[in-house]
């Protein structure tokens, strides 16, 4: 399916009544005793990018690592609010909740590239391995698919069994978000996706991206505002671990109320 | 930016002594790693050079067949034998049995460590492995001949006191700690990202250490083990106490049997007539004994190598 093909609806009214995906409350994070999230409310639309943007350091990782419990991998954190995932209304940061029970509903792509160390096809099948696929047949649609959608299946057809780490970095990334796309998960969230890839495989990913909003709800943190603008539904800006500003991407974007935000727009305009 | 100078260098640019200083150390440096490297290889080589060259008149007086194509080993008998394989088949049953003590074991250790245990139970176990692997062997001989013979004796009505069960159970535990403790610095060295991708794909710990944290660690755990078998492989004190002197070719772990190190250590400390024939048998049984860590060696080598050629 492309772009095209899909009823362009106007934005900003139809985004007011799509289900939430997510709803993060009041959401305050500890490293140690250092807090880096500040009270944090954001709520994610089903089918709809978010773009979280913010200065360096602001928390945008951190705030993604919440919400699939990746900070239980590192002792000595502290969560404090509310991330419930819809449908079911998920309490994910409940001690009782299984947080593999998040993660299988979760799909991520991080900042730099991660594959496995093992061939191109196994990476893209590994997800569906580990939810108990086991039909070859099923494994190999699903891997196609993925790769396709991934934009990396023309470069890598003939050599689905070579190591993964003979791919580019660019490559690599795109198998990483093909591994993502796999199990086809509710809710993907993207760590600056594309900041190791050059403007043509930029231009790629956010194509793919676009196209993949009519399917899957995406939290995307980026810190090109261009990114943010072209594919984003609904933008919210960080600051110093705070939620400063929140709203359709053309508002944000274009008429920011909130000093900071509009500070931080400038600097990146420049 | 930096201060431009006059010719429009930068202000930092570094003079011509400077530079001239500069490669002069990172020659100096490279001539000395090249000489350390090229010292170890020429100790090892001159270590073959000897152990061939003390071997060749034994081997001429009484040719290489009767040691290679024979499995009775009585260099002291009135009619002496020298096949090696009594030995080797000590050495092999023992070292066998402590590595499928050891690998599973070791494994499993260095996993738990690394995916399961709280990080405070991590950081402790570290320096009590590496007293473990401390412990003088002559302990675990005893421990092996004292405590494990009898226990096994126990289990198993009849078994000889000294028998190769127990010494390569020992060895084993002897070698398990060193192969942990060297497995889990493998594993931690993974990229920390690799395992976030994991847990982020909803692997559990279990699929996490066995599919993606075994396989990018690999080639650190493999020569782990590596060391950890040559250790084995070249052990004395534990093999003599408790498997006794008594060369016999058996595969049999629950029989007695001297190993290649049980007869050098029999041999330097004795009983033998200093440049008798017997004396010279011991080259021998040395350089039968590289040979086994040399193949161990290079068959370890080839399958890490075969298996991540294409890795990182
Ligand atoms: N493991 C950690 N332990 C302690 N502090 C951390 C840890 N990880 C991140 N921080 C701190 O938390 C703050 C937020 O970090 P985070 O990685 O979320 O920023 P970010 O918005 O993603 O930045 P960037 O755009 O550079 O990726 C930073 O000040 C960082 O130094
Ligand atoms: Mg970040």
């Amino acid at each position: 399916m492309t772009v095209a093909a899909l009823p362009i609806p106007s934005r900003t009214a139809e985004a007011e009544e799509r289900p939430l995906k997510l709803r993060i409350a009041n959401l305050s994070f500890w490293y140690g005793r250092r807090q880096v999230l500040f009270d944090v409310t954001l709520p994610v639309r089903e089918r709809r990018i978010t773009a979280l943007i913010g200065p360096s350091g602001c928390g945008k990782s951190t705030l993604l690592r919440c919400i699939n419990r990746l900070h239980d991998l590192e002792p000595g954190h502290r969560y404090q609010g509310r991330i419930l995932l819809e449908p079911g209304g998920l309490d994910v940061l409940a001690p009782h909740t299984d947080p593999l029970l998040v993660r299988l509903r979760i799909g991520m792509v991080f900042q730099k590239p991660n594959p496995f160390p093992t061939s191109i096809y196994e990476n893209v099948a590994a997800g569906l391995r580990i939810r108990g696929v086991r039909k070859r047949a099923l494994l190999d649609e699903q891997v196609e698919k993925s790769l396709r959608r991934a934009g990396l299946w023309a470069e890598v057809k003939d050599r689905l069994h070579d190591h993964a780490f003979n791919l580019s970095g660019g490559q690599q990334q795109r198998l990483c978000i093909a591994r993502a796309l796999a199990p086809e998960p509710e809710l993907l969230l993207l760590d600056e996706p594309t900041s190791a890839l050059d403007p043509a495989a930029t231009a790629h990913i956010e194509a793919l991206l676009s196209e993949l909003k009519s399917r899957y709800t995406i939290l995307l943190v980026t810190h090109l505002m261009q990114q943010a603008a072209r594919i984003a539904h609904d933008v919210a800006f960080l600051h110093l671990g705070r939620l400063v500003e929140f709203g359709p991407a053309a508002e944000v974007l274009v008429r920011p109320r909130d000093p900071r935000t509009r500070r931080y727009l400038a600097g990146h305009a420049a | 930016m930096p201060s431009v100078g006059a010719e429009g260098l930068s202000s930092f640019a570094p003079s011509a002594g400077f530079l001239r200083r500069r490669r002069l150390l990172a020659g100096l440096f490279a001539a000395l790693l090249w000489a350390a490297a090229a010292l170890s290889v020429l100790i090892t080589l001159a270590i073959v050079a000897v152990l061939i060259g003390e071997s060749l008149p034994f081997l001429e007086e009484v040719g290489l067949s009767a040691v290679l194509l024979d499995t009775v080993w009585t260099p002291l008998f009135a009619e002496p034998r020298y096949g090696i394989w009594a030995l080797v088949a000590g050495t092999l049953t023992t070292t066998l049995i402590a590595l499928a003590l050891a690998l599973p074991a070791g494994l499993a250790l260095a996993l738990y460590l690394c995916e399961y245990a709280p990080p405070r139970l991590r950081e402790a176990a570290k320096p009590v492995l590496e007293l473990l692997a401390a412990v003088p062997t002559v302990v675990y001989g005893y421990f092996a001949l004292l405590v494990v013979t009898p226990l096994l004796q126990g289990l198993i009505p009849g078994l000889p006191p000294f028998n190769m069960l127990a010494a390569g159970l020992v060895l084993g535990v002897m070698i398990l700690p060193y192969a942990v403790s060297l497995s889990e610095d493998a594993l931690r060295a993974v990229p920390r990202e690799l395992r976030e991708a994991a847990y982020a794909l909803g692997f559990t710990r279990l699929q996490t250490g066995l599919g993606v944290m075994l396989p990018a660690a690999r080639s650190g755990i493999v020569s782990a083990f590596l060391l950890a078998l040559a250790r084995a492989m070249g052990e004395t004190m534990v093999v003599t106490l408790a498997a006794g002197q008594n060369p016999r070719f058996t595969f049999n772990p629950l029989e007695g049997a001297a190993t290649m190190t049980a007869y050098i250590v029999q041999v330097s400390f004795g009983d033998v007539p200093y440049g008798s024939r017997a004396y010279r048998s011991l080259f021998v049984v040395a350089l039968g004994l590289f040979l086994c860590t040399f193949a161990v060696n290079l068959l370890a080598t080839l399958l890490s190598r075969k298996r991540s050629h294409r890795g990182a």
